[in-house]
């Protein structure tokens, strides 16, 4: 302790990777004739509301075509060949449901 | 954020409103603060499919406007460069705090969620040299990295930090290279899961007698400094090292868990043990020292001792009272070990396990009925993952086994006042030599 009644501690935190900033893709000037992906992330009941999702584009915006589509496999686990399917298949993706 | 940055596809994240601070936040810390999600109430499970559709209908609670207008703005609306966030930024912070008094410090470290919500022991530079002595290690040496969680980045931390925390929990130096090997175990006692996990660390070998760690009678309680204060050390260091566990941030447990303010660090009572003891299982020598980790702490069956007639049903039975995600490790008091031999003949804990994985079981139907194991089994089992896949393919009342036979462990500790035990559900995941810390 020094003499004005202070005392030095150290600090207790970790060290936190520096962030670099990532692209985002292009956003679409349409969806009008264009395939998205709703991807199921196969947790709880993502696979239901995704459905829903999917008929409300029916309904309201028949020209967008939907692909429903479930990951692989669990949410945990890169999806390398779902992700190539996307990418050559589709022009969007909705992913869901994050909990 | 995969689909998104690697893939170049203009990509929507549906979430529930409950996690809107959490990912925002991972986002920002993968780089990708500008990221477009979208919000509907929470939850999804359980829900009807027209309960789903109001959802989709209604309005996103975060920000008011209709969810699919979110949705369709995200895929079409173009960035501007306010969303996009800097370029790049740093988050690394002074070795050294402020000086001030010790009221004021100890407000500090509890308003900046860096404590266990009980009082701390000071980290001064003095109390912390003193750790630092207990190992040949340098305090600039990295032990290793920690996260949260799947979606978190990795944090790292060297021998200074840990010994900083350790200081906190109010260990004392002798016990310093058990807590470095639980630090290198990079097994978090933290997650964030919602859940509400929380780890165990066994202790092994010699240390066990050279520092007081207790095996015996309330090894799992509040009875020795030792358990105490390295099992407090463990989750301290994991919550400040991996980058926090704060509510609602980096910590989602439901309900939370009290197993969390010690991390059931206990030792095992090898003494008494009729088998091998743990470490030796995995490859140590008995005159080794290590701690062993096991995480998703969350269920737990008792019962007492072993009974003539009906014992294997009751250990039937407590299994079928456990979630089949969370695998079997039992904490037998060395009299129910015994028992075990006296019962079924298991002189080899291996003949023991074989068994067990044999009684663990359920039928298919309610097996695949579990929502945990549709959240993370199913999944796998489609995707032709053994033992899964095949587990699919039997019919509904089939009796299957619960668990993976490698996932069941057992482990003696207790003082033998009686021969109660416990099926603890967790995951083991890796064994660390403490020696290697000194």
């Amino acid at each position: 302790m020094g003499a004005n009644g202070k005392i030095t501690a150290l600090n207790p935190v970790g060290f936190a990777p520096k962030v670099m900033r990532k692209p985002l893709a292009p956003r679409l000037d349409t969806l009008e004739g264009k395939t998205i992906y709703l991807v199921d992330c196969r947790f709880d009941d993502s696979d239901i509301f995704l459905k829903q999702m999917q008929a409300w584009f029916a309904e309201r915006m028949p020209g967008v075509r939907t692909v429903f589509k479930p990951i692989s496999s669990v949410y945990l686990n890169d999806d390398p060949a779902t992700w190539q399917e996307i990418k050559a298949r589709g022009h969007a993706a909705i992913l869901g449901v994050g909990h | 954020m995969t689909v998104e940055a690697t893939y170049g596809v203009p990509t929507v994240a549906m979430h529930t409103d409950k996690f809107v601070t959490v990912v925002h936040q991972v986002a920002e810390h993968n780089g990708m603060t500008g990221l477009r999600q979208v919000f509907v109430p929470q939850p999804i499970m359980g829900k009807t499919a027209a309960q789903l559709r109001a959802y989709v209908d209604g309005a996103d609670p975060v920000t008011g406007r209709p969810v699919m207008q979110e949705v369709l703005d995200g895929l079409t609306r173009p960035f501007d460069a306010s969303e996009l966030g800097p370029l790049e930024f740093d988050r690394s912070t002074p070795r050294l705090l402020p000086s001030d008094t010790e009221d004021n410090l100890h407000r500090l470290f509890l308003e900046s969620e860096w404590t266990d919500k009980l009082p701390i022991v000071i980290p001064t530079e003095e109390r912390v040299e003193a750790m630092l002595k207990a190992t040949r290690r340098t305090p600039d040496e990295v032990v290793g990295r920690m996260r949260p969680t799947h979606f978190r980045e990795y944090w790292e931390y060297t021998v200074e930090k840990v010994a900083v925390n350790a200081v906190m929990a109010g260990a004392r130096p002798e016990y310093f290279p058990v807590i470095l090997a639980l630090a290198a175990t990079g097994v978090s006692a933290r997650g964030s899961s919602s859940s509400s996990v929380a780890a165990m660390a066994m202790i092994n070998g010699p240390v066990r007698q050279e520092i007081g760690i207790n095996s015996g009678t309330g090894a799992l309680g509040p009875y020795s400094h030792a358990n105490a204060t390295i099992g407090r050390a463990y989750g301290l260091l994991s919550q400040n090292l991996q980058g926090g566990s704060t509510v609602g941030l980096t910590y989602m447990g439901s309900m939370g868990n009290s197993y969390a303010y010690n991390s059931l660090t206990f030792g095992e009572n090898e003494e008494r043990s009729p088998w091998e003891p743990f470490h030796v299982q995995h490859g140590f020598r008995p005159s080794d020292s290590t701690v062993s980790a096991f995480s998703g702490c969350r269920s737990t069956a008792f019962t007492l001792g072993l009974r003539e007639k009906h014992w294997r049903e009751h250990v039937a039975n407590m299994f079928r009272g456990m979630d089949p995600h969370g695998p079997p490790t039992l904490l037998l008091d060395p009299i129910t070990a015994w028992q075990f031999i006296d019962r079924g003949g298991f002189t080899k804990k291996d003949a023991l396990i074989d068994w067990l994985y044999e009684t663990a079981r359920m039928p298919a139907g309610e097996y695949w009925d579990y929502q945990l194991v549709q959240n993370y089994i199913y999944p796998r089992a489609t995707f032709g993952e053994e033992p899964w896949a095949s587990k699919l393919k039997a019919a509904p009342d089939e009796m299957i086994p619960m668990f993976r036979r490698e996932d069941i462990h057992v482990v003696v500790v207790g003082g033998e006042t009686n021969g109660y035990w416990r099926i603890m559900g967790c995951n083991y995941q890796n064994t660390v030599s403490v020696d290697e810390w000194r």
